[in-house]
């Protein structure tokens, strides 16, 4: 039986691959709610020692990651009342053979940067593929909403990578990151709702009324 | 050569036609109505073997042998899983392409059948089973090399039997992504929701059943009896994986192998009662999602 | 506990802006605030200050540079706030008040931050404050504008972030992150680890600074915010970023990584002169038109830090003479707009006539801004060419002079027509409000006597930020 933070870091990779391959917009958004509550534990699970620094990180995660935020996005989608994502840019298979493409070239590039094995050797390539299915959920993809999911996948990747030197980068650092990925999304979820409002829709590909004459 | 293999093989012939049986049970119970017998399949064949044949003037011979050899290739292909959990009746390094390429002979076979009826109702349906099945091929094989990866042998007596119980210590993550993905390409292979629907009769969303509209008597009980036995080899795959039985001696692990095809068979009907069949293009999708999963099962096990 | 009030100062002054209803009194706490900032800036000149936090907070060479920048910069912007809201703004103008002064705080926070993911914080705080400026107008246009930045910005901020855990990593001894040990340890960084997350930095806080190919967000954003933001983003902002920049310049040159990081700056840098060349003949929108020039004046930036030795020098006084002659543009722009309710070089003509305080300002920031003597920009563009030919880079010497050639011919054409071009229904001249043109007054002056002279305090601050990036003064 593998160690409970390997099992995290597997579920992580799962629910990339979930907002890859679905459709509806609250899928996208249950999924990161799931990815944030799996994030939360990872710290408690990567460093037995459960020091106030460990418990608070887990807490103030999963609070918002997994409650906040998602319960944010569900109101937004509410209001826009959009269900589902149409076909994005490169087609929902070929975003899935990206993403399984993707994890394998971080499994690769992981094994090649000189890091400390600190607990887990998942920890690097699991953070760099959720990095790159974030900007590919970000650039591909045409609602707005979805491309603030991506976004949030993306962040997501970089915390599971500041996980890895926790030592390093202290609390209130983590805090501080927490809080501004809490503001940005509420800002950007703000703007979403002014777009449904001035353009009838979430598409994205609407706007583009901004260009050089 | 001990005579647990061919006592393992025996008992899943017998029991195979429960197994449809079981799954449809489990969805009707869930969705709220009483359903067909559990042994409905039994009283079926019996039914069509009694029955004359009867051959379009259409035909050639390749619509007469079609049902035989689907039928054959599927026995032949269920020699080659360990099913007693240690050896099988027949098996050889690399017998795992021989699995895949009898099932696909046999899937040829019908297709074929089905195209020399010269229906184009038939030659739709034979066109999408071509597809899905040009999808499942890379997911079988992406199992199959993580179970390869696992144990580090390459014929289907050992990939399944007793270095499987030993692989599950280091390579827990992986297998259970290809255990996954076997269930996923069982209800492809099979013909069941969410790939296709086995109780609709309608023009749009028939695959399976379409191929073998033209099909009677006996002809027609060789093929539900193959697809009751194909459903029961993904299924004794499924438990393979999921459930070492190589510490066990034969007889409990041929019991853990009939207890999990039951399993199976409600999972089956669990996954029917709760999904809708997919539209085409999503059926890729969900086959592309099966290996998905078995290929990062696989980088798991490079690393 | 002059640091801390720095920021305090400011982060406080939002939060009270933000509760009070009276208007007059808000731009009390504006004005205050940004008065109080600058007259503890000046005498940090003079005393300088205990660093805090533990060596979190301090104060050095460049970020000195820059908070001067942003503080001058902003009570400038400031002065002109309050006479924009009260002439213009449809709707109260506290959200506006308070996302001023929440920029303030956190442009000083990434000014005096040694702690790079404090200084990361700081960054993310500053593009969040500005976003709803941005959208100041509410309406589509604005809308698609604050929606591009919003998620390219993110984007960016991520990846910076990501190239700062990086950092971390391949810190083994010392204070993680702390600007001091970082060079002090430089040896002993690893530098697989430390190439990339240089790597990282430069395209995260390259996108927030507007460099070529990451500048796409730039020309809609300022377009569609009100001047006076414009004037902030362009030269407080990009200096932020520009000394989010120059921190990871410093470890890496200590770390000796010069003949990796130079030529990505030099490719940045002249690819940032293309494409504003390229863009900018045949633009007609004065706020897109400054947009390209500050992508162009962001790839001097960076190709400066590319040439190293004198490059370093011409760099960082190019930033500052850069800051403040984009507020006086943009400043100036925006009192056109003012007045005559559009920036196109097809609706706005005869402005030299029509609103002469403003027009003259343009005149002569459009010789600021394009590098022309005895302007500001002149004497750091120079340098930057002599560093260039002294350190044996002649090619880019002369793409350098070519291409600012081009952008001069591509600013000018439109903004001489709406200067001088005669119009069709000629309007009296406009009597411009004192707050309105006292700042980009001050700002044309102080760019002119920089051209000129530059005071001896400044000149010894420059030398020492110089030689912190491993270059010299002249």
């Amino acid at each position: 039986m593998p160690p409970l933070h390997d099992l995290l870091l597997l579920g992580v990779i799962l629910t990339n691959f979930w907002v890859l391959g679905t459709t509806r917009l609250s899928a996208t958004i249950r999924a990161t709610a799931v990815q944030g509550l799996l994030l939360g534990m990872l710290p408690l699970a990567l460093h037995p020692a459960w020091s106030l620094h460990t418990i608070g990180l887990g807490l103030g995660t999963i609070l918002i990651k997994a409650m906040v935020i998602p319960m944010f996005l569900s109101r937004a989608i509410r209001e826009a009342s959009v269900r589902r994502e149409i076909e994005p840019l490169i087609g929902f298979t070929a975003s899935l053979c990206l993403g399984a493409v993707a994890v394998a070239l971080s499994f690769g590039i992981a094994q090649r940067l000189p890091l400390p094995e600190a607990n887990s050797g998942l920890v690097v390539p699991v953070a760099l593929a959720t990095v790159i299915v974030g900007l590919l959920v970000l650039t591909t993809r045409n609602k707005a909403l979805t491309q603030v999911v991506g976004y949030l996948i993306l962040e997501n990747g970089i915390y599971v990578f500041g996980l890895s030197q926790v030592e390093r980068v202290p609390f209130l650092v983590e805090l501080g990151v927490l809080l501004d990925i809490f503001v940005g999304v509420f800002i950007m979820g703000i703007v979403v709702f002014h777009i449904n409002r001035e353009f009838d829709s979430i598409d994205s590909t609407r706007l583009t009324a901004l260009r050089d004459e | 050569m001990t005579p647990t293999p061919f006592i393992a093989f025996g008992l899943l012939l017998a029991l195979a036609p429960a197994l449809p049986g079981i799954a449809t049970r489990t969805k009707s119970a869930l969705t709220g109505r009483r359903g067909a017998p559990v042994m409905q399949l039994y009283a079926d064949l019996a039914k069509l073997v009694r029955k004359q044949v009867v051959y379009s003037r259409t035909t050639t011979p390749v619509f007469q042998i079609g049902a035989v050899v689907a039928l054959s290739t599927v026995l032949v292909a269920g020699c080659l899983l360990p099913l007693d959990g240690h050896a099988a009746i027949l098996g050889f390094t690399g017998d795992l392409v021989a699995f895949a390429g009898l099932l696909g002979l046999g899937r040829f076979a019908l297709v074929l059948a089905g195209l020399d009826t010269g229906s184009s109702f038939e030659g739709m349906g034979a066109s999408r089973e071509v597809t899905i099945a040009a999808f499942a091929e890379p997911a079988l094989f992406l199992c199959f090399t993580v179970l390869f990866l696992a144990t580090g042998h390459l014929s289907l007596e050992s990939m399944l039997g007793g270095p499987l119980a030993k692989a599950w210590v280091s390579a827990s993550p992986s297998l259970a992504l290809s255990g996954a993905a076997l269930f996923m390409l069982t209800l492809a292979e099979t013909g069941r929701v969410p790939v296709d629907d086995p109780a609709t009769h309608l023009e749009l969303t028939m695959i399976h059943e379409v191929i073998v509209l033209d099909h009677s008597g006996p002809d027609l009980a060789l093929i539900h009896y193959g697809s009751a036995v194909k459903l029961a080899l993904f299924g004794s795959l499924v438990v393979s994986v999921f459930v070492p039985r190589g510490a066990l001696p034969a007889a409990p692990a041929i019991a853990v192998l009939l207890t999990g095809l039951v399993v199976v068979a409600v999972a089956i009907g669990v996954v029917e009662a709760t999904m809708a069949r997919l539209r085409m293009n999503r059926v890729s999708q969900f086959l592309v999602a099966a290996s998905a999963l078995a290929a990062f099962g696989v980088i798991l096990e490079l690393r | 506990m002059t640091l801390f009030v720095l920021i305090l100062l400011p982060a406080g002054a939002a939060l009270l802006a933000y509760a009070q209803r009276s208007a007059p009194l808000r731009s009390v706490w504006l004005i205050g605030a940004a008065a109080v900032h600058l007259a503890l800036v000046g005498r940090l000149w003079w005393h300088p200050a205990e660093s805090a936090l533990g060596g979190w907070l301090a104060v050095d060479a460049l970020g000195m540079i820059v908070l001067t920048l942003v503080s001058v910069l902003f009570f400038l912007v400031a002065l002109y706030a309050v006479e924009f809201l009260r002439s213009g703004t449809p709707r109260g103008g506290r959200g506006f008040v308070a996302c001023l002064l929440g920029f303030l705080a956190a442009a000083s926070l990434v000014a005096l931050s040694h702690h790079l993911a404090l200084l990361w914080v700081g960054m993310e705080t500053t593009t969040l404050a500005l976003a709803p400026l941005v959208y100041h107008r509410h309406d589509a246009r604005s809308l698609e504008a604050v929606w591009k930045y919003l998620v390219l910005s993110s984007v960016g901020i991520g990846l910076a972030l990501l190239g700062t855990f990086f950092l971390a990593a391949s810190q083994t001894v010392g204070r993680p992150l702390v600007m001091e040990d970082l060079i002090a340890h430089a040896g002993s960084l690893q530098p697989g680890l430390l190439r990339g997350a240089f790597v990282f930095l430069l395209v995260g806080y390259g996108t927030k600074m507007g460099l070529a190919p990451l500048h796409a967000w730039k020309p809609d954003t300022y377009g569609e915010a009100p001047g006076l933001v414009g004037g902030l983003m362009a030269g407080a902002l990009t200096s932020c970023a520009f000394l989010g920049l120059l921190r990871i310049t410093q470890v890496s040159m200590a770390a000796g990584l010069a003949p990796f990081i130079q030529p990505l700056f030099l490719g940045f840098g002249i690819l940032s002169l293309l494409v504003a060349a390229a863009f900018m003949i045949g633009q007609l929108d004065l706020k897109r038109l400054l947009a390209y020039s500050s992508v162009e004046h962001m790839g001097l930036l960076v190709l400066g830090l590319g040439l190293g030795g004198l490059g370093a020098y011409g760099s960082v006084l190019h930033a500052f003479n850069n800051g403040l002659t984009k507020g006086l543009m943009f400043l100036a722009v925006s009192n056109v707009a003012v007045a005559t309710g559009s920036t196109q070089a097809g609706t706005a003509r005869g402005l030299l006539r029509r609103l002469p305080v403003s027009g003259v300002l343009l005149l002569v920031g459009l010789f600021a801004v394009t590098g022309s003597p005895p302007f500001g920009l002149f004497v750091s563009e120079f340098t930057l060419l002599r560093a260039a030919i002294g350190g044996g880079h002649p090619w880019i010497a002369v793409s350098m002079v070519a291409l600012l050639a081009i952008i001069f011919v591509g600013m000018a054409r439109p903004l001489l027509g709406m200067l001088f071009d005669p119009e069709t229904n000629p309007e009296p001249p406009v009597r411009e409000p004192l707050l309105l043109v006292a700042g980009p007054v001050a700002l044309a002056v102080v760019v002119l006597v920089l051209g000129v002279y530059i005071p001896g305090p400044l000149q010894r601050l420059l030398g020492q930020a110089a030689r912190a990036l491993g270059g010299l003064a002249p």
